[in-house]
């Protein structure tokens, strides 16, 4: 008995548990989703840019875009957080002054850039050949065929991957307790964290890793279904009879 | 068709080569598209004879010889491909609607982005068109919402949005259920007696017999015989176009 006493006031000490509620709530949630949404932003800006470059017909554009990528992707997430979120204000590369979060944000939009560049990537040529010669055709240019034909399908394609990649920067995030956040600043891990040191006891952490399964689980499950809806088409619409409205 | 088209271009290929790799698929082509007129292009499977038709707007681009829209060669190393593909509309054989916009919007993106039209007149010409091809009912429309014949229509109708002076059209019935050919040769038709230049590649032979100015035929990526539909059909000159033209009619 007092070995399963033991396991759940390390794991399940309830008031612990119930009295980090309301800081992993008012504090380590929100910051958790402005940190996600900041990273996400930037990821999603690099990636359309590095997926371009990766899909242009000149070496010296697609190579350093292939590098960049390769070596993102290939790093562990927690060297690439020190590098970037310590290693840019270390070199006085302070874009950001003294906001830590900037800095976080960047990492991790920077590496997420590199993953969402691939997934761009392969919606982006997905897109039909004969899509594009059409546009072409008409008169449009090539720019102006990848900007208003063949980004906006690939993307649409894209969004059941990319939303899985969102739920992948929303645990990113629990990284960035590496580059020492002020207090007001803490995302879920990292006031979680503190608490398990306080009290020691990981409870703090089991309910922060409850507050990240709710987020995230629905999300997958929408992505899945997202993901099935598109693979299988939309379920069919009642519409008037096709050729008795010509 | 509610648009006046401007007849009188003539497409001209003169002496086209096409390889891909070591493999050539066009070699030699002559040929003059008569302005205002209807020519078929007719073969087996694998003559050459989309290619030929892309070379006419640079979707390919000849290993070798000059393709010239009226007088401007789009094949000559300075020129305005973008602006020349305008003068000639091209529909394709899978219809290629851009699968993100409504039928309406298909018709207008070009004419506003390329012609600089104001969105008012995109719009009241794309109506005046999808009209024409008996789809003013469907401009709301995805082009996953219609059928195939509806579809190439509007492919029809983006293609003619454009004021073009010519218009290619690669096959296209032959992705088509049987019982919706026939709404798309009615509009093709309709376009050729209103003396539009169009080149068509096409396995409708009666189409060709009926409309067409001049049929062309290609084996091999060679052109064998170009005539009349009445001497085309009735007389061949070559072995070749008899066993064809036994084989499909």
């Amino acid at each position: 008995m007092d070995g399963l006493q033991h396991v759940l006031d390390t794991f399940f000490d309830l008031p612990l548990i119930f009295g980090t509620l309301p800081s992993l709530l008012r504090e380590g949630l929100l910051n958790t989703l402005l940190l996600t949404v900041l990273a996400s932003v930037i990821g999603l800006i690099i990636g359309v840019a590095l997926a371009s470059g990766l899909m242009s017909r000149h070496r010296l554009l697609r190579l350093p875009c292939r590098w960049y990528v390769d070596v993102l992707r290939g790093l562990p997430h927690i060297l690439s957080i020190y590098l970037i979120g310590q290693g840019l204000p270390l070199a006085g590369i302070t874009v950001f002054g003294s906001w830590t979060y900037g800095y976080a944000a960047l990492a991790i939009g920077l590496m997420e850039g590199a993953y969402m560049a691939e997934i761009f990537r392969s919606g982006f040529q997905s897109v039909e050949k004969g899509i594009v010669e059409a546009a072409r055709s008409l008169g449009l240019s090539r720019a102006r065929t990848m900007r208003l034909i063949v980004i906006p399908i690939g993307f649409r394609r894209v969004l059941p991957a990319l939303t899985g990649q969102f739920i992948l920067v929303i645990k990113s995030t629990a990284l960035v307790y590496l580059l020492g956040l002020a207090t007001g600043q803490r995302e879920m891990f990292a006031i979680a964290q503190d608490s398990s040191s306080n009290n020691a006891s990981l409870s703090p952490l089991v309910a922060a890793g409850l507050l990240y399964l709710v987020i995230t689980v629905p999300l997958t499950y929408v992505v899945n279904a997202w993901d099935r809806r598109m693979r299988e088409g939309r379920p069919a619409v009642a519409l008037p009879p096709v050729e008795a409205a010509a | 068709m509610t648009t006046m088209t401007r007849a009188g271009t003539t497409v001209r290929f003169e002496h086209i080569d096409k390889s891909f790799g070591d493999h050539q698929v066009l070699h030699d082509i002559v040929l003059a598209a008569p302005g205002g007129a209807t020519t078929c292009v007719v073969g087996p499977s694998g003559s050459g004879k989309s290619t030929l038709l892309r070379c006419a707007n640079l979707l390919e681009v000849p290993s070798a010889g000059r393709v010239l829209i009226g007088e401007e060669a789009i094949t000559d190393p300075g020129a305005d491909v973008d602006r020349i593909r305008t003068r000639v509309g091209m529909v394709f054989q899978n219809f290629h609607l851009f699968p993100h916009h409504t039928v309406l919007h298909n018709v207008t993106l070009a004419q506003q982005k390329v012609l600089g039209r104001s969105r008012d007149e995109a719009v009241r010409i794309a109506r005046s068109h999808l009209a024409s091809v008996g789809l003013a009912r469907l401009e709301d429309r995805r082009p996953e919402q219609l059928s195939g014949g509806q579809q190439q229509r509007v492919a029809i109708a983006r293609a003619l949005a454009m004021d073009p002076e010519v218009m290619l059209f690669d096959e296209a019935t032959s992705a088509l259920d049987p019982e919706l050919v026939k709404g798309v040769l009615a509009v093709m038709r309709d376009l050729a007696g209103r003396g539009m230049t169009m080149i068509v590649v096409t396995h409708e032979m009666r189409f060709a017999r009926e409309v067409a100015q001049q049929v062309v035929f290609l084996d091999q990526g060679r052109l064998l015989e170009s005539a009349h539909p009445t001497e085309f059909f009735d007389s061949p000159r070559t072995d070749r176009l008899r066993s064809f033209l036994k084989q499909v009619l």
